[in-house]
């Protein structure tokens, strides 16, 4: 698999390595009463879809960013590849 | 139909003209005590050992694809029980005691050879580890045998013992280890479920279960609606797709891992042999060809297919320890899809909706659990309890800090 790198271009897949689920970006609050529970479903479930899968990918070999993929995971064809922080910059613009 | 050497010998005299075939291809009635979703190793054991051993004959099979179309025809066909935590080691025991006596109970040659697994180490620390995973062994009432240098100089001459970054100092070998003909195993526990009434319903996929306030009754189907008492869903690496359908989220990320067959040869190896300092195993079929296969390639995939990175690793590690291994021309690569679950051990339990069981989380080892996975599962659909040599394996075990973590990676399934 080649990933397009946002900054750097085409990349392989080998100089990266893989986290999961980019959903293990929105950590939950900790210290409330849901807190046990949203950190075990954060930690252990996934939604492990056989289709289009948002994931984070670390570019260990290159310029350490992070990156977000979308990949279909019945294919492995990639159609977006995103820079982690941007996302996280987006998400916590909108918090605001 | 029973087999025997008589019966091959009468055959082979009267052309052959007397075979037939082994199971039905019934359409599915209205009714079933209890649906098995998915026709692979593990659903077909089940269905055997509920109908064999639980007295239970009102079961369907239902499989998407083919018979056996799943990773039961796609592994690497090694059985061990080798394994180390408390949680683990009694059920694969227990597993490999079942593989010893299957020929003789479902009366099909699954070709159960047990020529020993030899788990290959470098350095005087994995040698203790190994020690202590040996001991662990011999304490579930397994066989293991510590090898030094010499003793596997003599079995395997032909290893790399002199490696300059992972010389080979010794082997834990369990004798009773080997290697089965796995389509095999899937036809003969089809076959002998059959026999005592179960519908295997071929060419079928399940959409979706019918739920009732947290009840399941059956499963819809492309054949229509079947309804059940018991629903038990037994489909390894598409686990999450089948139980989203009843909207559950499960600790398991599906995973492709390829495996390698290379041109037949005359027998070189005596039995499977895994390199201890990557990941690397690799044992002779019966037709010659060296099977061999290292680590999935460690991204979500239902691809049943991987990538180039993966094979050039899995070769080096061949290189490092087998240099022979470099001369033979690989004919074959395939990948499965596994059930990777979050701390590499699996699952055998209920779920929060009554009358739906989950079977899953096999990892890349779920071959070598088909027996005691079939047994077991069996024993809790038939019982409503847990068989003792798989209580631990709980779907909730993350939330209560139960978690059996063989190699210590954490969360990460990819890792596991």
């Amino acid at each position: 698999m080649i990933i397009k790198h946002p900054l750097l271009g085409p990349r392989d897949a080998s100089e990266f390595v893989y986290k999961g689920d980019a959903s293990l970006m929105d950590r939950p609050k900790w210290g409330t009463q849901k807190s046990q529970k949203k950190f075990y479903e954060y930690g252990y479930l996934r939604k492990n879809p056989a289709g289009t899968h948002k994931e984070l990918w670390y570019h260990e070999q290159g310029d350490r960013s992070w990156l977000v993929v979308t990949r279909n995971t019945v294919s492995h064809e990639i159609e977006k590849v995103e820079l982690a922080r941007d996302i996280a910059k987006i998400k916590r613009a909108t918090k605001k | 139909m029973k087999y025997s050497g008589l019966k091959v010998f009468w055959e082979g005299l009267t052309g052959n003209k007397g075979w037939k075939p082994v199971w039905r291809n019934p359409e599915p009635k209205k009714h079933y005590d209890i649906i098995i979703i998915g026709g692979g190793g593990h659903g077909l054991a089940t269905a055997y050992y509920l109908s064999n051993k639980f007295n239970i004959h009102n079961i369907a099979v239902i499989e998407k694809g083919w018979l056996g179309s799943g990773n039961v025809g796609r592994n690497t066909t090694i059985i061990r029980s080798n394994y180390l935590l408390p949680e683990n080691q009694p059920f694969y025991e227990f597993s490999m005691k079942l593989w010893e006596n299957l020929e003789q109970d479902f009366n099909y040659n699954a070709m159960v050879s047990q020529r020993g697994v030899m788990n290959i180490f470098h350095s005087d620390p994995q040698r203790d580890a190994f020690v202590r995973r040996g001991n662990s062994m011999i304490m579930s009432g397994a066989d293991a045998v510590l090898l030094n240098e010499k003793d596997l100089k003599k079995m395997t001459p032909f290893l790399d013992f002199d490696n300059a970054r992972f010389p080979i100092k010794g082997a834990l070998w369990q004798p009773r280890g080997g290697s089965v003909r796995h389509d095999a195993v899937a036809w003969g526990y089809a076959k002998e479920a059959d026999a005592k009434g179960v519908d295997i319903i071929q060419n079928c996929e399940v959409t979706g279960f019918l739920i009732k306030n947290g009840k399941c009754t059956g499963v819809e189907t492309t054949k229509g609606i079947i309804k059940a008492t018991k629903t038990a869903s037994c489909v390894a690496g598409s686990s999450s797709k089948v139980m989203s359908k009843a909207g559950m989220r499960l600790p398991i990320e599906s995973h492709v891992l390829q495996a390698f067959v290379s041109e037949g040869l005359k027998p070189v190896l005596p039995g499977v042999i895994t390199f201890g300092a990557g990941h690397f195993y690799v044992s002779q079929s019966n037709k010659g060809g060296l099977v061999f296969g290292g680590d999935i390639d460690g991204y979500n995939s239902y691809a049943q297919r991987g990538n180039l990175p993966v094979v050039e690793d899995v070769c080096e590690g061949g290189m490092a320890i087998m240099p022979m291994i470099g001369r033979a021309r690989l004919l074959r690569i395939w990948g499965g899809l596994m059930d990777m679950s979050m701390d590499g051990s699996p699952f055998i339990d209920k779920t929060d909706i009554k009358g739906l069981f989950f079977n899953g989380g096999w990892c890349y080892g779920g071959f070598k659990a088909t027996p005691a996975s079939g047994y077991c599962y069996a024993h809790l659909l038939a019982t409503g309890k847990s068989h003792k040599t798989a209580e631990n394996f709980l779907l909730k075990r993350f939330e209560k800090g139960l978690i059996i973590d063989e190699k210590g990676q954490g969360n990460q399934p990819n890792l596991h």
